[in-house]
Parts: C-alpha cells; structure tokens; sequence
C-alpha cells in the first residue's frame, strides 16, 4: 500500500495546528489576567504542545528514514506548515484568545469524534485522546466567552469586537483542502465542511447565553492548510525555532 | 477582577481518602473556583473530586486561645491508640 504524500501533509496539518496554537497560548505564561487563568491557558498549551508531539512522531515515521518530529517542529520553513490561519492570529486581548479558542474548539468537538472512526488505527487513537482534552477546552471557552459576553459592557464590546475580527477566519475550518479530501476517499477521515451544522449549533446556543451576535459576514481568508499564511506566522517561527536553528539538534 | 472572592480549595486525592485543604485562589463565582481548582490543584494528577468554599464562610479557632484549646489534650497519651496492634486490614489510620 502507498503511504502517500497526503497522508503526511494530512497529519502534518493537525500537528501544526497544535503546535502553533501551542505556542500562542504558551505566550501567555507569566501575562495572564489572573494567576488562575494564566495556568488554565499554559494548561491548554500543554495539552495541545503534548497533541503536537505525538503527530509529529507519526508524521515522522512515515515521511522518510531520516525525518524526526524536532525536525519537522523546528526547521521546517513558513510555507510548508499547514496550520489553519485561525491559530496563528494573535493573541490580542483575553477576548481574542477566548474566541480564537472557542471557534476552533467547537469545530473541533465534532471533528475528532469523527476521527475516532477513520480507518488509521494511529490518528483514531490520538482523536480518542483529544476528544476530552477538547471537552475541557471548550467548557473553558464557552464560559469565558458567556461571562465577558454576558459581563460588563465594556467586556461584551470587546468580546464582539473580537468575534468580528476573527470571524473571517472560520471559513478555512470547512474547506477541504487536497489531503483531507484524498484521506477521506482513503482512509474515512471526516469531511470539514460537514462539521458545520454543529459548530453553527454551538455558536447559536453559547452566543445567545452571551448576549453577542454571530457575525454575518461570508467574506473569509484561506489559505494556511496549503501553506499561504498571514504576515503572523514568521514572527511565531522565528522565535519558536530561534534555539533550533542557532544550535541545531541541540538538546536539554 | 480584582474583587473576586477568595475561594478554599479541598482536594481528595484518591477514593476513599478525605478531601485535604490543599490551598485558596481567587474566582467569581462557585463555578469558577472548581474549574480554577482543577487547574491549578490537579495538574499532577493529585486529585479525584474538589470542594470549594468561600473562605469568609470559614470559621476558626483564635490562635490566642491555642494554650487553653490544645494543651490539654497533650498529657492524655492513653488517648492514643498506641496501646494495642492494628490489623493490617485497616488501612489510612
């Protein structure tokens, strides 16, 4: 059987998802509104920084003999990560952390059901471990986008001021790009766009115990699952591979 | 954020044990205290359920009235099961 390219770029799609999503979380470390938010956030970081890991060790046992997951994290350049625009926005305020967070996180309850049910016995595995990990993130998320939505007035304008500014990067959750849709005929992985009639569902009922309006606008950017990213992305690499690149296999 | 109510967070750290008072934190309301708990009581591994009580619901001892409260108890050693073996079966005494 043919490994295939797809399969790589597939996997490598998720890995870089939670690495990047990692690292912005793990930004916050020392910077949180509260001690107590501050951990929950590098908490969330780990488990995504833990995801990362163990997708890269698949990708790297099936990319080529001498391909490690330091390797594919660490010197790989801008345009050959696959991560979705939405992970590597930045931080902003709490506000966008939490929406960037709960976008993904409600797409991402669905998604990895589904994943548990493909036929690649190694991704199903990693989707049943990311399925309560994701429970918890999105518990997480939709509180604080229900408490500063349903909170002060200054909290819910810049909690909707951070839900329209991240809304045009929701379109690329449901657009299957060429390895999702060549490892869905292949292997029964889910199709994004069918995630969107419970990520919608979510969003209508979180939304409203918040107080916010969904956003209405269909104009959306794509682009980072075939590798075009934001003006963003090189400042995450070049501080998360400065070490790598500096010192190379250089380890602690 | 600053006047949060300051929480007591009590940990069981394995079933049949008792929940022990591990420490505070900060939270708005019941429901975060538990989610702040676990976050940041629980990260390695210590716990299987979490208390939270505010803690201006505690009431305590007056540490001045330590000598008249406690030392009594300290020349009454037969108190002590010390007297007799336990069986092994008896575990968390």
């Amino acid at each position: 059987m043919s490994i295939g390219i797809e399969r790589v770029e597939y996997v490598l799609h998720l890995a870089d998802n939670a690495l990047i999503l990692g690292q912005r979380l793990g930004e916050w470390c020392g910077h949180g509104p509260v001690l107590e938010q501050d951990i929950a956030m590098t908490n969330i970081a780990l488990d995504y920084i833990g995801r990362a890991r163990m997708l890269y060790q698949y990708a790297a046992g099936i990319c080529s003999p001498e391909s490690t997951e330091d390797q594919l994290a660490f010197m790989r350049n801008e345009w050959e990560y696959r991560n979705l625009l939405l992970v590597e926005r930045p931080n902003g305020d709490f506000a966008h952390t939490v929406a960037r967070q709960f976008f993904l996180e409600a797409f991402q309850m669905d998604y990895f059901k589904a994943l548990q049910h493909s036929g690649d016995a190694t991704l199903s595995a990693i989707a049943e471990k990311s399925i309560k990990e994701t429970a918890y993130h999105f518990k997480w998320a939709s509180e604080w986008v229900i408490r500063l939505g349903d909170g002060t007035e200054i909290s819910h304008h810049r909690m909707q001021e951070a839900v329209d500014a991240l809304w045009p990067f929701t379109g690329e959750l449901f657009c299957e790009a060429p390895c999702e849709s060549w490892m869905r005929k292949s292997f029964d992985c889910p199709d994004p766009a069918a995630m969107r009639s419970g990520w919608s569902a979510r969003l209508q009922s979180v939304f409203a115990a918040a107080g916010l309006e969904i956003p209405t606008g269909n104009w959306m950017q794509e682009g980072g699952k075939t590798g075009r990213h934001t003006e963003h992305m090189g400042y995450i690499l070049a501080e998360m591979q400065y070490m790598q690149r500096a010192y190379p296999g250089m380890e602690w | 954020m600053k006047d949060w109510p300051l929480y007591e967070v009590f940990i069981r750290s394995r079933s049949g044990l008792n929940h022990k008072h591990v420490g505070s934190l900060h939270a708005a309301d019941p429901q975060m205290a538990i989610e702040h708990a676990r976050d940041v009581y629980t990260r390695r591994m210590e716990g299987v359920s979490i208390w939270v009580v505010e803690s201006s619901r505690l009431h305590a001892s007056d540490p001045m009235e330590n000598d008249a409260f406690f030392e009594p108890s300290q020349d009454k050693i037969y108190r002590h099961p010390t007297f007799y073996d336990l069986p092994d079966e008896v575990k968390h005494m």
